[in-house]
This record gives structure tokens, C-alpha cells and sequence, in this order.
């Protein structure tokens, strides 16, 4: 009897799946982790300053959205590659080598994501009423005292949709990280590597559509979670 | 004193008001919604940086655009009350009173967080979030919250404003108490008249982004640019006086006013006690002759001031030793009566019109009150 097609997604992943599910839960999470603080900075300068050049750090936060990937990575090898200038700076001055890295691909990732990280941001924060700040004020808190006693805490369902988000985008990112740091199994090939890789290869079939599973379930999870931590947050806030 | 001078421009709009206040007491800043009054405030708390001006609290000066001082709203030791309570909806209502008081600490105490829960009746509602407390509550929180940062002054925006009629009279006998018992300066904004009568020991009268008359407030009661805010209707002068004698019979007290005797509705008071009443300009009924076989309980000998007329009627101030009151009366009775200015008259004064219209005077209760003349 003709063995089913799906037969294969019965097995259990193996150790390529295993690596590049461990790259991409790694470089996305060391993504996050590097544009949380900037983008939340970058989010309150535009929702709440009024200052020359407004206008042109808004666009340039949200090039990446409209710019093609492959054109971002291209920009990160030019500026960050060997012969790069900040490249160069990094390697002599820290011994950083982000090219053909998974930290690279992970500053990649970072830069794909950040438009959506500040987008969640700002609505967030365009959310919290600056009437509240200005109450924390007369009751005698400074400007860093009322970011983290009303702003961030009123603004946190708003982060953390922001860092699901680009989490969440983070583990697909393709175009701009095999452009910059290329393919490499077990330094760079994350989940949509993999896929393509796997789809590259005469028998890969069987291995693309598990991976495609992976990332399905995994992209399913995240979002239930961060609806129930949602959840939770609001009630914690008290609406 | 509390001085205060300002110029501001935004759009089309020009703030443009100065006024002077002695300390502590409570002062008024009335008219209408869009005079401007909100944005005075904000800029005595520093949240909005005036373009031009000074303010300055007994020896703190805040403001002042020709030294470039602007000293930050979080440093000025202001508690603001605004017109929507704005509690912190993450905190309990304790977490929000004790907000400003833990960044107070090492200010001098005025008042601590028991007096104040005791004081504002929020014992029962410490452990709550703000988004379960009724619109009255919300504003008592706000008003603790306040007072427990310390203020060396205390800003009111229309703090009864967004409650109903019965919410009101739950949230006002606190705001007399605070005035009575604490020695902080306090600004009240309102567009409503009755409030000012009850709170204000100064009055600041703003009209489009000016102040049009201030002063106290029966000095303000008689001023032109009062009557055309507050409309021919709720117009009257206000005095103060004190109360002589009460007969618990009839339940009338004697009020001393200026050179006469006021008989009002005040089986509450008691002798000595200082009282402002507010006499409706049109309840108020002037006589060239000593009037006699008339129910009118009160008659006072006057003698006319001015004479103003409005669309309809005429407007007589009548001063009657000391105080002055408003008669208004139609155009038709002021020729028949042949009034003038420095004519005698009687002032005749319904004691049952003043019901409703009956304050303690504002002040600190320890103030000895002036003997009462026989």
C-alpha cells in the first residue's frame, strides 16, 4: 500500500529542524532584547516631543516596512560587513564579527522588526492620558520617576503586544538575514532557512512541510500567550 | 499673598490676567467656561509655560520670563485637583494618597494620611481600585491626594463640576472643612456663583482671558462685570454680617449688617457667629417712605448710590452704612419714586427670600469675631 503523504509529519523533527527551531527562538529573542529599550525611547520622542527632524526619524524608523528585505540586508552588509566602516570599528574595538553570525542575523531581525516594536509602542503610549503624568508631576514626581511609576506601567499591555509582534516576526525573518549573514547551518539558518534550504534539496519535502508545522504551532502558541498575559495585565491595571 | 501675572497667546486666544491675593485664604477664580481660568491655573502649577509674567507664593517665586526662572511643576509643592479626578487606575486608592506624600517626605507636615482619610471619609475605600469608586469618591481621593503631598498651595479646577447636585453636597461641607482647618492657600476655579459664595475669601472675576473685577466678594457682588456673567436673575449683593441675637421661638437670627438689623432663617446659628448672606437683586424692594402695616420683617435705612439700568430694568445700589445692596426694579418705579442718587430710602427684605442664600463666612474659626453693636 502507497505510504500517505503526511506520513512524514509524523515523525518526530530531527536534529536539523531541532537547530534551526533553537536559531530562530535565540535570534529573534536576541532581537527583541536588543530593540525593546531603543524602540520604547523611540516611541516616546515621537508621541511626545514636538522637535525639528520629527517628521524624518519617523520615516526613517519606518523604512524597513516598505523597503524590500533583501535591500536592508544589502544596507547592514555595506555598513557592517568586513570592509564596512561600523564593522570595521566593531571588530577592531570589541573583536565583534557580525557577518555570517548568528548575532548578525539577529541585528537584522532587529532592524526588520523595529518599525512594528515602535508602532505598537506609540499606540500604546498614545493610549496612556498625559493628564496622569501631569498629576504625577504636581504630586512632586520627576521625569523618570513618572515614566516608571504611570507611563511604563499603564503602557505594558502595549509592550508586550509590541515584543510579541516582533518576536513573532523576528522567528521569519528571511530576505534581510540571508542577505547580510547568508545560509549557515548552525549559526544562521533559522526556521525560514531551513524551509528554503529543504525545498532547495531534491528530498527535502517531508522535511519543509514539518518545519512549516514548527512554525505554524509555534507562531500559534505565542499568540495565546500574549493573549492571556494581556489579559492578565489589564486586570492588573484595573480596567 | 499670592501674585500672580500672566500673558500668554495661543491661536487667537490671549490670556492676559494679574491679581493679588492675601494667604492663606481661598480665592476664586469665576466666569465662564472658556474665560481662561483653567489655563491660569496650569500655569500657577507650572504644567504650561507662560510667555510672559510672574508668579509668586509668599517668598516662592515660581515664574518670573524676564529672570528665566520657570522653577518645574514637580518642584513646586502645588496640590492640584482636577476637574476629572485623574487617580492612577494601577494603584489602590491608598497607593494614589500616599503617591504624593512619599515624594513629600522630608517637606514639612501639614496633615497626615489618617487626619485625611478621617477628614475625607475614605477609610472605607483605601483597599479599592479607582475604577470602582463613584464620581464623588473619585474627587475626595484626588482632593487627599493632594493635600497629602504637602501643597504650600492647593489648586481646585472645577472640582465639582462633573457631579451631580446630590454629589455635590456630598464633596463641598469637606472643601468648607479644609478651609476652615488647614492653613493652605487654596484656588478654586468655578463657573458657578453659589460655590464661590460659600468658599471664597477673594474673588477674581475673568471675562475672555481678563480679569475683569476682583476684590472680596461683596465688593465683587456690586460690580458691573459680575452682572453681565452671571445674568440679571442670580445678581445681588452679598454681605457680611454678624449674627447678634437667635430667637429660638420663631427661629429668625439677627444678623448685623453695615448699619441695620437683618432678620434671617437661622435656627442653626448662634451669637457671634459670622455669617454672609447673598440678597437677590430682584427680591428687594425700595420705599421713600418709612413703610408700615407691611409683613417685611427687615427694613433698612439706606441711601442711593447709583443708579444703572440693564435691557429691561434699573439696577439701584443702596448703601446702607458700611454694606451696599442691589434693588432691581423696572424704570417705570425708579421715575415714580423720583430715586437719584443720594436719595434716602428704606430697603425692604423678605426674610424668607434669603433661604438658601445663607453662608458661614469663610475664615479661620479661631478669627474673634467683632462684638455685636445693640
Amino acid at each position: 500500500m502507497r505510504q500517505s503523504r503526511y506520513a512524514p509529519l509524523m515523525t518526530l523533527p530531527g536534529e536539523a529542524e531541532l537547530s534551526a527551531l533553537r536559531l530562530s527562538l535565540i535570534v529573534a529573542g536576541r532581537s527583541v532584547a536588543f530593540s525593546l529599550l531603543p524602540a520604547i525611547g523611540i516611541a516616546w520622542l515621537l508621541t511626545r516631543r514636538r522637535f525639528p527632524g520629527r517628521t524624518l526619524l519617523d520615516a526613517f524608523v519606518h523604512l524597513p516596512l516598505v523597503l524590500p528585505p533583501v535591500v536592508v540586508g544589502y544596507l547592514l552588509l555595506v555598513l557592517f560587513g568586513v570592509r564596512g566602516p561600523l564593522g570595521r570599528l566593531l571588530e577592531a574595538a570589541f573583536g565583534i564579527r557580525l557577518v555570517f553570525t548568528t548575532s548578525g542575523a539577529a541585528l537584522a531581525t532587529a532592524v526588520m522588526s523595529f518599525p512594528l516594536m515602535v508602532r505598537a509602542m506609540r499606540i500604546a503610549l498614545e493610549g496612556v492620558d498625559v493628564g496622569l503624568e501631569q498629576a504625577a508631576r504636581t504630586l512632586g514626581a520627576g521625569p523618570w520617576d513618572r515614566f516608571a511609576t504611570i507611563t511604563l506601567p499603564l503602557m505594558l499591555p502595549g509592550v508586550l503586544a509590541g515584543t510579541v509582534t516582533a518576536f513573532a516576526a523576528g522567528l521569519g525573518e528571511f530576505g534581510a538575514v540571508i542577505t547580510f549573514v547568508s545560509n549557515i547551518p548552525g549559526e544562521t539558518r533559522t526556521l525560514p532557512l531551513a524551509l528554503y534550504s529543504a525545498l532547495q534539496s531534491p528530498d527535502g519535502e517531508a522535511m519543509a512541510a514539518r518545519l512549516a508545522l514548527l512554525s505554524f504551532g509555534l507562531g500559534l502558541a505565542g499568540l495565546i500567550a500574549s493573549e492571556l498575559l494581556a489579559r492578565g495585565l489589564r486586570r492588573w491595571l484595573g480596567n | 499673598m499670592l501674585d500672580v501675572a500672566i500673558r500668554h497667546r495661543r491661536g487667537d486666544f490671549t490670556l492676559d490676567a494679574a491679581f493679588q491675593a492675601p494667604t492663606p485664604g481661598v480665592v476664586a477664580l469665576f466666569g465662564r467656561s472658556g474665560c481662561g481660568k483653567t489655563t491660569l491655573v496650569n500655569v500657577i502649577a507650572g504644567l504650561l509655560e507662560a510667555q510672559q509674567g510672574h508668579v509668586q507664593l509668599d517668598e516662592a517665586r515660581w515664574l518670573d520670563t524676564d529672570q528665566r526662572l520657570n522653577v518645574a511643576a514637580e518642584r513646586r509643592q502645588v496640590g492640584y485637583v482636577f476637574q476629572e479626578a485623574r487617580l492612577f487606575p494601577h494603584y489602590s486608592v491608598q497607593g494614589n494618597l500616599c503617591y504624593g506624600a512619599r515624594r513629600a517626605a522630608g517637606a514639612r507636615t501639614l496633615i497626615g494620611l489618617d487626619e485625611v482619610v478621617e477628614l475625607l471619609g475614605l477609610a472605607p475605600l483605601l483597599g479599592r481600585r479607582p475604577g470602582r469608586l463613584s464620581g464623588g469618591e473619585k474627587q475626595r481621593v484626588a482632593l487627599g491626594r493632594a493635600l497629602l503631598a504637602q501643597p504650600r498651595l492647593l489648586l481646585l479646577d472645577e472640582p465639582l463640576s462633573s457631579l451631580d447636585a446630590a454629589r455635590r453636597e456630598e464633596v463641598l461641607p469637606y472643601l468648607e472643612r479644609l478651609r476652615d482647618h488647614c492653613a493652605i492657600p487654596m484656588i478654586l476655579v468655578s463657573h458657578q456663583f453659589d460655590e464661590v459664595l460659600r468658599l471664597a475669601t477673594h474673588v477674581v472675576v475673568m471675562d475672555a482671558g481678563r480679569v475683569v473685577a476682583q476684590g472680596d466678594i461683596s465688593a465683587v457682588s456690586l460690580t458691573p462685570a459680575l452682572r453681565a456673567i452671571v445674568g440679571p436673575e442670580a445678581l445681588g449683593a452679598v454681605v457680611d454680617g454678624v449674627v447678634d441675637a437667635v430667637d429660638s421661638a420663631s427661629g429668625l437670627a439677627g444678623l448685623v449688617v453695615g448699619g441695620g438689623l437683618l432678620h434671617i432663617p437661622g435656627p442653626a446659628l448662634t451669637r457671634g457667629m459670622r455669617v454672609r448672606v447673598q440678597l437677590l437683586a430682584r427680591d428687594i424692594i425700595l420705599a421713600t417712605q418709612e413703610p408700615r402695616g407691611l409683613s417685611v420683617r427687615n427694613q433698612l435705612r439706606g441711601q442711593v448710590r447709583s443708579i444703572s439700568a440693564d435691557a429691561d430694568n434699573d439696577l439701584i445700589e443702596v448703601d446702607i452704612g458700611g454694606a451696599a445692596v442691589l434693588a432691581r426694579i423696572t424704570r417705570a418705579a425708579t421715575q415714580e419714586l423720583g430715586l437719584a442718587p443720594g436719595l434716602n430710602v428704606w430697603v425692604l427684605v423678605k426674610t424668607v427670600s434669603t433661604r438658601g442664600h445663607t453662608f458661614a463666612v469663610p475664615g479661620r474659626p479661631e478669627a474673634p469675631a467683632p462684638a455685636a453693636g445693640p
